[in-house]
């Protein structure tokens, strides 16, 4: 009666196995590294290149490797101590970033894990430690919606001016009052007419009409819902994507930009300390402009040779081929309200839509009557150094302000093109709401506390296990020590941050797991002293526990979810692991402890008694 | 060895007036403390900076204060953290300052203290804004918490155990808040989890005791219902403390090894669950009684026949 199906013993079996490998990664520690990434939103790293040149380098400068990996944004190479690592960082940065004042490359040092390259191959990885155990900074941003409505609804204020004076109609002043644009009309007639331009040419806009005096007429407008949304989307992608851009500047290995609820967005940064820096960066500005460019024939050698012709300067073109453009500047990024890429209408070719506020279109109409067959360059300023982001040819008058720019562009290219545009400056201000920085010796105690909690924790438990349910309580232990194993093997697997409140619920789920093993060892204890032979009672024991088992653990299950869906920060990382551990407990104290009491008692034919320690009944003495 | 030689079951329902007395007594007294004393936020909560810096040597607060004083923050409080060499400096949010700039002007002016050079170990940051949410965020994770464990309660059992197993661990709640208010010790995030956790925990608690009310309701056909409360308590006793105590080994253990991060998630804990151990026991059990819970309703005629096979 107490044997397990071989299918079960083999299911159970191969999950410790896969538990034993996937928290293999987390014994090998880490190893110096340094990783190559891109510094440049223009600049897709070819990883295969990449590696070649990194292994190229050392060579050439006789420093040994340990391996080199790469992934879709890096190459790392690792060394055997940190010597060599910074070695190997200054010969990289070299190769790779000649002109030390303009990098196109990220080259900064990292840790790798260890572990051997086949379990890197399996997605075997070691658990992702929070900045709170690895040292860095922690910043929240939060987004100034109001702020980005008021910049949006001035600038439609500008666009309204510039419809009426098109359509010729008459207003009497047009002004952004709170969160709507007031038109003012002397006449109904008037604001018919302007009522029917505005609706013609945009639908973000709801108009009301409300009269204040007979001669008084208004047109009040305000953002749709719709447009609202949408802009607030805009606003918040176009951040992060800046952010991304600037973060790449501090020579971060893995930094951590993302979203968090409507408009907040999480920025971590690794092993960083210079909190003072890392907030200027994250502060500047970049800047869009459009000029046009110098086509002149031999102009371009001429300026090669070290004389730039006057009124010119010399750009990189993306991909390399220097390009002389005047100036001038036609038009700046302010101008840009959005840029999101898309097909050409007539050829089906990858492009990107721009789109202009009523001002740019107007500049761009007049430069582009005047300037077909010539080239137009869009730059990107970033800390000062420009890049022909792109440069096409006008093939005709450009009105109302939506441009297209196609041709000679993949898909790939029109979206990171579309990002480009729109990353020359923030959307919408930010302020940081939330900063945590902690030290990198503070992350390394945090560890070893956190892990001595736990190491004499658990110590603890297994000898008070042993020592009062014998065998069967080294069986309990023995599980306890799988549910440890499988859930150090589940969070390495999810990646799941690990933080010091983590290792704490880690602590906390184990001192919590050993519940279910009491409760079947005291019902198997239980069983005996109601007379019931050794088998029956583990039988019965494991039957009858399991009722409460699931039961209990379903309610702290309960509590666990709660905190994972409302927690936030300090308490989300304990919550994952609750729950997670709540998981791996049910099955290890369950499953693991039962197999293995079957391996012992359930191939006999005959046991005379337990080893579950002594069990009194009240009717001997 | 058996720690537990129990040989007729104890009658804890005869006291339990007896107890429910003291319950409402240490809950009445918690909630005074709470409403008198107030819990002392951490700045996750309040809002803030809080810097900790730590000195090879012992250094002295007073200059420290002073400088603080002098470059603008005359609010900052410096104190000792866990050692003489570590400082922990809490500087309140106000209108006027660029809060973002605050840990680096406090840096700053640290260095231009003479004395031993300050080493930045944490800086914590927290906007107004978020302080109130989490705050909100806390309560409606005690509310989903609550609500979940009747939901199921109620589902798995009965209403009447739903509402007293909540009813006894809320108190186990309030007495927590209610330490945590005398003693003025710090309420942070980590310990609004433990309390969380510690909730659901004892919940746990009471559920193991009524899984043993229900089934002894089944088995044992003559007796009464406190006798039926007192079998399942003393039946499941043992356990309950083996339970608690494996917990608390290791509760304890990140007292003693933790350091100051998770001394009072620890602290937290414990109280929980030696409150735990009390309530699911000695507050839960005598108000299912109250609430009048009877053999009827577990008896379902067909289910009786199966029992009977055992």
């Amino acid at each position: 009666m107490n044997r397990y199906p071989l299918w079960k013993n083999l299911l159970i079996g191969l999950v410790l196995l896969w538990g034993l490998i996937y928290t293999l990664p987390n014994f090998y520690g880490e190893v110096p590294a340094v990783q190559v990434s891109s510094a440049k939103a223009t600049l897709k790293l070819d990883t295969a290149a990449t590696t070649d040149r990194i292994a190229g380098a050392l060579k050439a400068a006789g420093i040994e490797n340990t391996g080199i990996f790469s992934d879709a944004t890096s190459v790392r190479a690792r060394f055997k101590d940190t010597e060599t690592q910074l070695r190997a960082k200054d010969v990289i940065e070299q190769t790779f970033n000649p002109d030390a004042a303009d990098p196109s490359y990220v080259v900064a040092l990292n840790l790798l894990s260890a572990s051997p390259s086949w379990l890197t191959s399996i997605q075997a990885l070691p658990m992702y430690l929070g900045l709170d155990l690895r040292g860095g900074v922690h910043f929240l941003l939060e987004v100034d919606m109001p702020g980005a409505l008021v910049k949006r609804l001035d600038s439609t204020t500008g666009d309204l001016r510039t419809l009426m004076r098109d359509k010729s109609v008459r207003h009497a002043g047009i002004t952004r009052e709170g969160n709507t644009v007031v038109i003012r009309f002397r006449d109904a007639a008037q604001r018919e007419a302007g009522r029917r331009a505005i609706l013609d040419s945009t639908t973000d806009l709801q108009l009301v009409e409300r009269d204040d005096a007979a001669d008084d007429l208004k047109l009040v407008a305000t953002l749709t819902p719709q447009a609202q949304q949408t802009m607030r989307d805009f606003a918040i992608k176009q951040n992060i994507t800046t952010l991304h851009n600037r973060i790449n500047e501090l020579g971060v290995a893995e930094p951590v930009i993302q979203q968090q609820g409507a408009e907040r967005i999480v920025v971590q940064l690794p092993g960083v300390q210079d909190v003072a820096k890392a907030k200027d960066i994250l502060g500047r500005t970049a800047t869009l402009e459009v000029r046009m460019v110098d086509d002149t024939p031999g102009a371009i050698e001429q300026a090669l040779a070290g004389s730039v012709p006057f009124g010119t300067e010399l750009y990189n073109e993306r991909g390399g081929s220097p390009l002389l453009v005047k100036k001038q500047v036609v038009l700046t990024g302010d101008r840009l309200t959005d840029a999101q890429p898309g097909f050409d209408g007539q050829t089906n070719e990858p492009a990107v839509h721009l789109t202009l506020d009523a001002a740019g279109a107007r500049i761009f109409r007049d430069v582009t009557r005047e300037s077909v067959g010539k080239r137009m360059a869009i730059l990107l300023f970033e800390k000062g150094k420009g890049e022909v982001v792109t440069a096409p040819v006008i093939r005709s008058e450009i009105g109302g302000g939506r441009v297209q720019i196609s041709g000679r562009m993949s898909t790939v290219e029109a979206n990171d093109v579309a990002l480009l545009l729109r990353a020359g400056s923030l959307a919408a201000p930010m302020e940081i709401i939330e900063e945590r920085t902690v030290g990198p010796s503070l992350g390394a105690e945090n560890i070893a506390k956190g892990f001595n909690s736990t190491l004499w924790g658990f110590l603890a438990i297994v000898v008070f296990m042993c020592g009062y349910y014998l065998l069967v309580g080294l069986v309990s232990s023995i599980a306890l020590a799988a549910n440890l194993l499988l859930l150090v093997a589940l969070l390495s697997l999810l990646q799941a941050t690990l933080t010091l409140p983590g290792i704490a619920a880690m602590a906390l789920t184990l001192g919590m797991a050993i519940d279910s093993n009491v409760l079947i060892n005291e019902r198997i204890r239980e069983e005996l002293r109601n007379g019931a032979s050794p088998q029956a009672a583990i039988a019965a024991g494991y039957d009858r526990a399991w009722d409460t088992i699931l039961d209990s653990n379903i309610t702290t299950l309960i509590a666990g979810i709660a905190l994972l869906v409302f927690g936030s920060g300090p308490v989300r990382g304990f919550a994952v692991v609750h729950c997670l551990g709540i998981l791996t407990s049910m099955f290890s104290a369950i499953l693991v402890s039962r197999m293995l009491i079957n391996f012992i008692y359930g191939r006999r034919r005959k046991v005379e008694s337990l080893s579950i320690g002594q069990v009194w009944k009240p009717d001997t003495k | 060895m058996e720690f537990f030689r129990i040989k007729k079951d104890i009658p804890f329902m005869r006291h339990a007036l007896v107890f429910n007395v003291i319950s409402l007594l240490t809950f009445a007294l918690a909630v005074f403390f709470l409403l008198t004393r107030g819990l002392h936020l951490s700045v996750e909560f309040t809002g803030g900076t809080l810097v900790e810096v730590s000195y090879a040597q012992a250094p002295q607060l007073e200059p420290i204060r002073e400088a603080l004083a002098g470059s603008g923050y005359p609010d900052a409080q410096v104190q000792n953290f866990g050692s003489a060499r570590d400082l922990l400096i809490r500087l309140p949010n106000r209108e006027d300052l660029e809060t973002s700039r605050v840990s680096e002007t406090v840096m700053n002016t640290l260095q231009q203290v003479g004395g031993p050079a300050p080493e930045l170990r944490r800086v914590e940051f927290v906007g107004p804004q978020v302080g109130k949410e989490l705050a909100a965020d806390g309560s409606m994770a005690l509310l989903l918490v609550i609500v979940g464990i009747m939901i199921y309660l109620a589902l798995r059992f009965e209403w009447r155990f739903a509402v007293s197993a909540i009813i006894a661990n809320l108190h186990d709640v309030i007495i927590i808040l209610g330490f945590f208010a005398f003693f003025q010790w710090e309420f942070s995030l980590p310990v609004l989890a433990a309390v969380l956790a510690v909730l659901g925990y004892s919940v746990n608690e009471s559920v193991v005791v009524f899984d043993r009310v229900r089934e002894t309701f089944k088995k044992k056909r003559h007796m009464t219902t406190p006798q039926v409360l007192d079998h399942a308590i003393t039946s499941t006793i043992s356990r309950t403390v083996i339970t608690h105590g494996s917990t608390q080994v290791m509760v304890l253990s990140m007292l003693l090894f933790g350091g100051e991060t998770l001394y009072y998630f620890a602290l937290a804990l414990t109280i929980g669950i030696c409150f735990g151990i009390y309530s699911s026991v000695l507050v839960a059990s005598p108000l299912v009684m109250w609430l009048g819970v009877s053999r009827e309703q577990f008896i379902k005629p067909k289910k009786e026949k199966e029992e009977a096979v055992v």
